[in-house]
């Protein structure tokens, strides 16, 4: 596979003016992926897949990801005056990061043999600019993995030619996956609840003591 | 009849018998059941069907594709929440008399997946089960075993007076509401008439 800062070059020499960043994954698996603007994703997805050196014709597999709100620490070098020297001192700055969906696809060539090259696209919020561009027009396999995204997460994938909930029923209001999702209380007796059965069970339990 | 005169005449060459054992013995040794399956119970279901385990020998090896040809349903595997109505809806489309045998943890109980939100935790929130039988999935000997269970069940029950079976008893109900999709959950979640959600047992 093509270093992916090549690919990076090469896709905005080709697409001007499309937001690329790279995502590092510092873990052993080093899969560092493309996070794309939304604006040129579309654009970028047909060149990925039509390029001769890329050949990307394979998408195997669409999935999402929620990113609910969250406090984010970072530690930050600050020089400070200590003791009438400056120093070096490590600060922890918490950030508010606004929470968002994401959609992560995998890709790989079958004509050239190699992948996989991991693009992700975000949402504004999650709530009501939970948009993105859908991919389908460029691998018609991601039909029916962007209808799970939208079933389970609620990203809205626009210029899906049928967007429609398919493991759920359409009449749910919910989208289970996301963090912040609360299941139906049909908590049934359990012998021996620990752990998030335990939390269930006792939640159940003063429900049903209150009503 | 007394017992004695009966194996008597039996050595004579004279076969004695009542409607309710002769009605009973036809209608245990042709179960005929629902072909369908849903998940991988299923596949214990079709292997118990075959030549090796030969559900044949207890009159039931004709799998309908029809719910108004069946006289058994095998929910065979996990039951979700969406396929639910569905099979609400075949059992209310089969012909009494009709029995149920909950097969593998699932049927009865929505097992592996009985904390998801997806799954319902026992067909017999909607329907009256006849025979549940545990396992994940259970072996072909323990269908066989549910089926002679409830072929048992079947000869000992009396044609008439209290506890006579529902087909014969005109104010038994014969179909069972069909569970709507909500916004949330199912609607309602449980037929109470059929099933009793078990309650907390508390020690000390």
């Amino acid at each position: 596979m093509i270093p992916l800062e090549t690919i990076k070059a090469q896709i905005e020499q080709a697409v001007p003016g499309a937001r690329i960043e790279i995502v590092r994954n510092d873990s052993p698996s080093a899969q560092h992926s493309l996070l794309l603007g939304n604006e040129h994703a579309l654009a970028v997805a047909k060149f990925t897949r039509d390029d001769p050196h890329l050949r990307l014709d394979y998408c195997s597999n669409a999935t999402g990801i929620d990113w609910p709100d969250a406090v984010l620490k970072e530690k930050v070098k600050i020089k400070k005056v200590v003791d009438g020297t400056e120093k070096e001192v490590e600060e922890i700055v918490e950030k508010k990061r606004q929470g968002f969906l994401e959609a992560v696809y995998h890709l790989y060539s079958m004509e050239l043999k190699h992948g996989p090259l991991i693009i992700r696209m975000r949402t504004g919020n999650r709530t009501d600019k939970a948009h993105l561009p859908s991919l389908t027009p460029i691998w018609r396999g991601a039909e029916f993995q962007e209808r799970e995204i939208y079933d389970l997460y609620g990203i809205i994938f626009d210029g899906h030619a049928d967007l429609r909930r398919i493991l759920m029923w359409d009449g749910f209001q919910d989208y289970p996956m996301r963090k912040d999702y609360v299941e139906p209380d049909d908590y049934e007796y359990e012998p021996t609840p620990h752990d998030e059965v335990l939390e269930k069970t006792q939640k159940h339990y003063a429900q049903e003591t209150k009503s | 009849m007394d017992e004695g005169l009966r194996s008597e005449l039996s050595k004579q060459g004279i076969f004695t018998t009542t409607l309710e054992e002769i009605y009973n013995w036809g209608r245990k040794n042709s179960v005929w059941p629902l072909q369908f399956g849903l998940a991988c119970c299923a596949i214990e279901m079709i292997a118990s069907t075959m030549a090796r385990y030969d559900l044949a020998r207890f009159g039931a090896e004709i799998f309908r594709p029809s719910p108004r040809q069946a006289d058994l349903m095998i929910v065979a595997g996990t039951v979700t929440k969406k396929m639910a109505p569905q099979v609400v809806r075949l059992y209310n489309q089969m012909p009494e008399p009709k029995y149920v045998i909950a097969m593998g943890a699932c049927a009865i109980s929505g097992g592996p997946f009985k904390q998801g939100y997806n799954v319902l935790k026992g067909i017999d929130r909607y329907i009256p089960v006849d025979v549940h039988i545990p396992g994940c999935p259970p072996r072909p000997e323990a269908l066989i075993h549910s089926f002679m269970t409830l072929q048992k069940r079947i000869d000992e029950q009396r044609l008439s007076g209290n506890g006579r079976p529902r087909h014969l008893d005109p104010d038994a109900p014969s179909e069972f509401p069909v569970p709507q999709f909500g916004e949330h959950d199912l609607e309602p979640t449980k037929n109470l008439s059929v099933w009793k959600p078990p309650t907390l047992v508390r020690h000390g």
